[in-house]
């Protein structure tokens, strides 16, 4: 990351930050209520708060259709809630912004645009000088490793590829904390694997703020410092589990007795929810 | 081992690839069975050569109008007509369009106007357009712009609004703005459609031009064809006829060319 990009982003937040409690917090959801509809419309989030903390990597896992992707398209700005708020260094989330970088389950590669163009995006909107942009453009492409791709178009990549970029796409912009929603659920498993220890060998190199969705326990605990399980109907955040697995970690980590413990404990917290159900 | 699929089962197979010499054969084939049929049917008189004329009479009629410069007279006159009703068709239809895709407000009020327009024959409106505009080429321009402008708005905001909602937020994400977002992302996603738009609309244009030079027109394709019904000179509207085909043809191809260049990502 140049220093000039970051002191900017410093800069304007700083005076935002006012709010003693938000110190070390980059991101703060405090009773989120989202309604579909009328007001007897489906209660799709419940009174939902969490906080992330700088450079944490938290994830939320829990069930299809319980509310989890619908809480990142909120912080995102992509939608509005019913009532509550959300802060990131510690300004309300209005609209979506490019301090909230996101990838989505989808391929959203611009198809018109080269690998390369892709990239350069986010750091062309804000106006960045042309050296800066491939400064930062051959940054990310290593990153990812796929500067020999950089001039292709998305058709041509693979869909790890394709996500690879959505990555670094999004990186690109220096957001204040990086949105993933499901981003390898489309993957194979065997790719989904590579593209979680790529993600990791960048968060740690990088130091970002990621909410990271997924329906995956396996994937949760191998990312996450924390894990934050979600129930359906109403969407509503049952329980908050820290995982003391040290870092980095292998893709073998799944193996190990305290990977196995957490992972029994949150198909228990999940399960609990089906039996509750049927 | 596997048996090795025969020629056959490879052409009855759908959405099956054929080698690249398959298909131009095939392609040829089409064109010898055409002409040869309509040989067959002129020179064996099967039909009399005052409803239906040999295809050497045709060659000949061509060969005498190209020398003496009325065909290429009249295939100019025709040409500016179709593509000036249809360029200035194009240069409304395309940014209103993608504003018609983008926007609710835009799209509220336009939709169910374009939609009555849109069924109404062109054909109807020519004695309209002779009081209005004259009997100029303008007239001309004006037929081919009515067949042509509310078909094209209706298509290119379906373009525009089949434009994936992801590919939108996610440009949100960077950093686009909301008045940003049309020329930024929509524009360039829809630009194939729009181009596939723009060339079968292309196609209808041209199927104006007789309706175009049906009154008052002095010079065009349609304009001898009317002329040489009058004198039964079946040769010349054939020539005729072919020629405004073959113009569509060079068209078409144009624009795939053109497609092809401007976006090369698209498939």
């Amino acid at each position: 990351m140049t220093e000039s990009i970051k002191a900017n982003n410093l800069a304007g937040t700083a005076a935002a930050s006012s709010d003693p409690r938000l110190a070390g917090t980059t991101m703060a959801i405090e009773d989120v209520t989202l309604r579909y509809g009328e007001a007897n419309g489906v209660l799709a989030l419940d009174d939902v708060s969490l906080k992330v903390a700088r450079n944490e990597f938290c994830v939320i896992v829990g069930p299809s259709g319980c509310g989890k992707s619908s809480l990142l398209y909120l912080a995102a700005g992509l939608n509005d809630a019913t009532s509550g708020s959300i802060r990131v260094d510690g300004r309300e989330v209005i609209e979506p912004g490019p301090d909230r970088g996101m990838v989505f389950q989808s391929y959203t590669l611009f198809p018109w645009l080269t690998v390369r163009a892709n990239i350069e995006y986010g750091p062309k909107r804000k106006g960045l000088p042309a050296e800066q942009r491939k400064q930062i453009v051959d940054q990310y492409l290593n990153e990812v490793g796929l500067a020999p791709f950089a001039d292709h178009y998305p058709a041509q990549l693979s869909g790890g590829m394709k996500q690879r970029v959505a990555i670094a796409r999004a990186l690109a912009n220096d957001p204040a904390v990086l949105l993933m929603d499901e981003p390898f659920g489309a993957l194979d498993s065997q790719t989904r694997g590579t593209m979680q220890k790529l993600l990791l060998r960048v968060w740690e190199r990088q130091q970002k703020t990621v909410l990271f969705v997924t329906h995956d326990i396996d994937e949760a605990l191998v990312l996450g410092d924390r894990v934050l399980v979600m129930t359906a109907r109403p969407g509503k955040i049952k329980a908050e589990i820290k995982v003391d697995i040290s870092r980095p970690r292998s893709m073998d980590v799944i193996l190990e007795p305290d990977f196995i413990a957490l992972k029994r404990r949150i198909l228990g917290l999940l399960h609990d929810e089906i039996d509750e159900d049927h | 081992m596997a048996q090795r699929r025969t020629a056959w089962t490879r052409l009855t197979t759908p959405f099956a690839n054929i080698p690249a010499s398959t298909a131009t054969t095939l392609a040829l084939a089409i064109w010898v069975i055409v002409i040869g049929g309509w040989a067959l049917l002129s020179y064996g008189r099967v039909v009399p050569n005052m409803f239906l004329p040999t295809p050497g009479t045709v060659l000949e009629t061509t060969y005498r109008m190209s020398l003496d410069g009325s065909l290429f007279y009249h295939t100019l006159t025709s040409a500016k007509v179709v593509l000036l009703g249809f360029v200035v068709s194009s240069l409304i239809a395309v940014p209103l369009g993608l504003w018609m895709g983008t926007y609710r407000a835009v799209q509220a009020p336009l939709e169910p106007l374009v939609n009555f327009i849109r069924y109404l024959p062109v054909t109807s409106f020519v004695p309209l357009f002779i009081l209005w505009i004259g009997i100029g080429i303008e007239q001309r321009i004006a037929v081919i712009f009515f067949g042509t402008f509310f078909q094209q708005l209706v298509m290119i905001s379906d373009c525009a609004r089949s434009v994936s909602r992801d590919l939108v937020n996610a440009s949100y994400t960077l950093g686009t703005k909301r008045s940003e977002a049309v020329w930024h992302v929509i524009f360039p996603a829809a630009l194939p459609s729009i181009l596939d738009t723009l060339r079968v609309t292309m196609g209808w244009a041209w199927t104006y031009l007789v309706v175009a030079e049906l009154v008052a027109a002095s010079s065009g394709l349609g304009y001898i064809s009317l002329k040489a019904m009058r004198g039964f000179q079946v040769d010349v509207i054939f020539m005729a006829i072919a020629a405004i085909g073959l113009l569509g043809l060079i068209t078409d191809t144009a624009f795939r060319i053109i497609r092809a260049r401007v976006a090369p990502w698209a498939p």
